[in-house]
């Protein structure tokens, strides 16, 4: 018997005003799973991302984390319940600029999750460390390159231990020399068997790490498959077009 | 802060009005600057009553602007649009308007379980300005919270802050920086604006100096006598000024 995916998204639909962004998505991701959503810019995995996470209400359809119907919620706090489970890591990091990487890390574990100081102290060193980050505690966001910042940003999302983590083409506003750094910590969770969502332009990457790959275009999803065969031989026209403008 | 030019310069108009007093008070008076030293400490004693009402007024106004301010930046438009034309009331309506309704609709003491409490003149002039002051605090407030980039409510929210917590530890943190050059102009305003407590009988150091000037006659004796309150209330506020326009430029440079 297979296990039930840990996210599952049915017929999502949104448009902003005459705009439809995302018209009928589908896609399943099992616990453990990475998925990478490919596509040119304004083909809608931002959107698709945010929709994920709630801060973007759909349209029609049904998008499903776990045992919560993120369709459904409207509160506050049921919008809380469900960011205590799905973190996401922005392109541009969005770090608190007047908070230490210690404090980034360790703010939402004690204001939200309402851990014990201490505890989150050992955690925030720990995850820290993880993402080789640790002399860097004490350094403000802006004393640190954009990878630093990438990688702060991961362990802030992984000191609320989340299910699920999305990420939002986080490596388009980096150098190319530090993307490896970030790609790095990136497929460290994976191989620690952290459920991804990847919206993401490194192609090579998502062939490594990913299980899945979507192709998303115009809000469609253009075309889908497991790394080897989806690079290796695609089907769709669309597809192959946007894979030799990349490759 | 005060340079030796400003100082300069208000020495050198002080000295002026009282010279030119002396010169046309009649012989026999007691001299111009010997009066003004035998008034200055109780002059002073109002001046310093006129800070106090400055500093209580923007305390109250602040505090009562903050929560306005949050209800101006609500998401609920029926609650963000009567903050707004709350604010826009106080906003555009003379100070001392408002101080004269303050005066007449509130009474002289209050009728409490405990025993009367009476509610001097000088609380109802703190409370008058402290009106206009809250306006303009909601104001810069709302203007400080939505120049951050709205990437930050994003990251805030999808950490599982909830509305308040990420107003508070996160949105304002960083915003406050930009409110308080605004924030301390309003404060240099209100401090000069306290002088219309005199206009409600409050015996701060305008209505002493009508007082002293009242039982001298001497008519010469207006310009020193105005020009010295001047002088204090500009070398109180011109400091703040400066400081406020270094502020500014520090933050400009920073963001």
């Amino acid at each position: 018997m297979s296990e039930r995916p840990l996210v599952e998204i049915a017929g999502v639909r949104k448009a902003f005003g005459a705009n439809v962004v995302l018209a009928g998505i589908d896609i399943t991701v099992d616990r453990g799973g990475v998925c990478c959503i490919i596509g040119p810019s304004g083909s809608g995995k931002s959107t698709l991302l945010r929709c994920i996470n709630g801060l973007v209400q759909i349209d029609s359809g049904t998008i499903r984390v776990d045992d919560i119907a993120v369709h459904a919620l409207h509160s506050d706090q049921e919008l809380i319940a469900l960011r205590k489970r799905v973190s996401i890591v922005f392109q541009q990091y969005n770090l608190f600029p007047h908070k230490t990487a210690l404090d980034n890390v360790m703010m939402a574990p004690i204001h939200v999750l309402h851990e014990d100081k201490s505890v989150v102290q050992e955690r925030a060193y720990a995850l820290l460390a993880k993402v080789g980050l640790r002399e860097k505690a004490a350094s403000y966001p802006a004393q640190l390159s954009g990878g630093q910042q990438q990688r702060v940003a991961i362990a802030r999302s992984l000191a609320m231990n989340p299910q699920v983590i999305l990420f939002d083409e986080v490596t388009a506003a980096l150098d190319p020399e530090t993307v490896k750094e970030v790609l790095l910590t990136i497929r460290g969770l994976v191989a620690d068997g952290m459920t991804c969502i990847l919206a993401t332009h490194e192609m090579g990457f998502a062939r490594e790490v990913g299980n899945l790959i979507v192709f998303l275009d115009g809000g469609t999803i253009v075309e889908r498959g497991v790394p080897a065969q989806f690079f290796a031989a695609p089907v769709e026209e669309r597809t192959k077009a946007f894979l030799s403008q990349i490759l | 802060m005060i340079t030796k030019r400003v100082l300069f310069f208000s020495i050198a108009f002080f000295a002026g009005s009282v010279a030119f007093a002396q010169a046309q008070s009649a012989a026999g008076k007691p001299g111009v600057l010997a009066t003004l030293v035998k008034w200055t400490p109780l002059l002073f004693h109002g001046f310093l009553f006129n800070l106090a009402i400055s500093v209580c007024s923007m305390a109250l106004g602040t505090a009562l602007g903050v929560v306005l301010g949050i209800f101006l930046i609500s998401r609920r438009a029926p609650v963000e649009r009567s903050a707004y034309w709350f604010m826009q009331v106080f906003r555009n309506a003379p100070w001392l308007v408002l101080m004269f309704f303050v005066m007449y609709l509130t009474p002289f003491e209050f009728r409490t379980p405990f025993g009367t409490v009476p509610f001097p003149d000088w609380i109802k002039a703190t409370v008058g300005l402290a009106l206009p002051v809250m306006a303009n605090v909601s104001e810069i407030f709302r203007g400080g919270v939505v120049s951050l980039p709205y990437t930050q409510w994003e990251a805030a929210q999808s950490l599982g802050f909830d509305y308040l917590q990420t107003l508070r530890l996160i949105i304002v943190p960083q915003a406050v920086t930009r409110m308080l050059p605004p924030w301390m102009n309003l404060y240099a305003i209100l401090t000069q604006s306290t002088t219309l407590a005199s206009i409600l009988g409050v015996t701060e150091v305008l209505t002493l100096t009508r007082n002293v000037l009242g039982a001298e006659g001497r008519t010469e004796l207006l310009m020193p006598f105005y020009g010295y309150v001047l002088v204090w209330f500009f070398l109180y506020c011109y400091p703040i000024a400066v400081y406020t326009k270094r502020l500014e430029r520090r933050f400009a440079v920073a963001s």
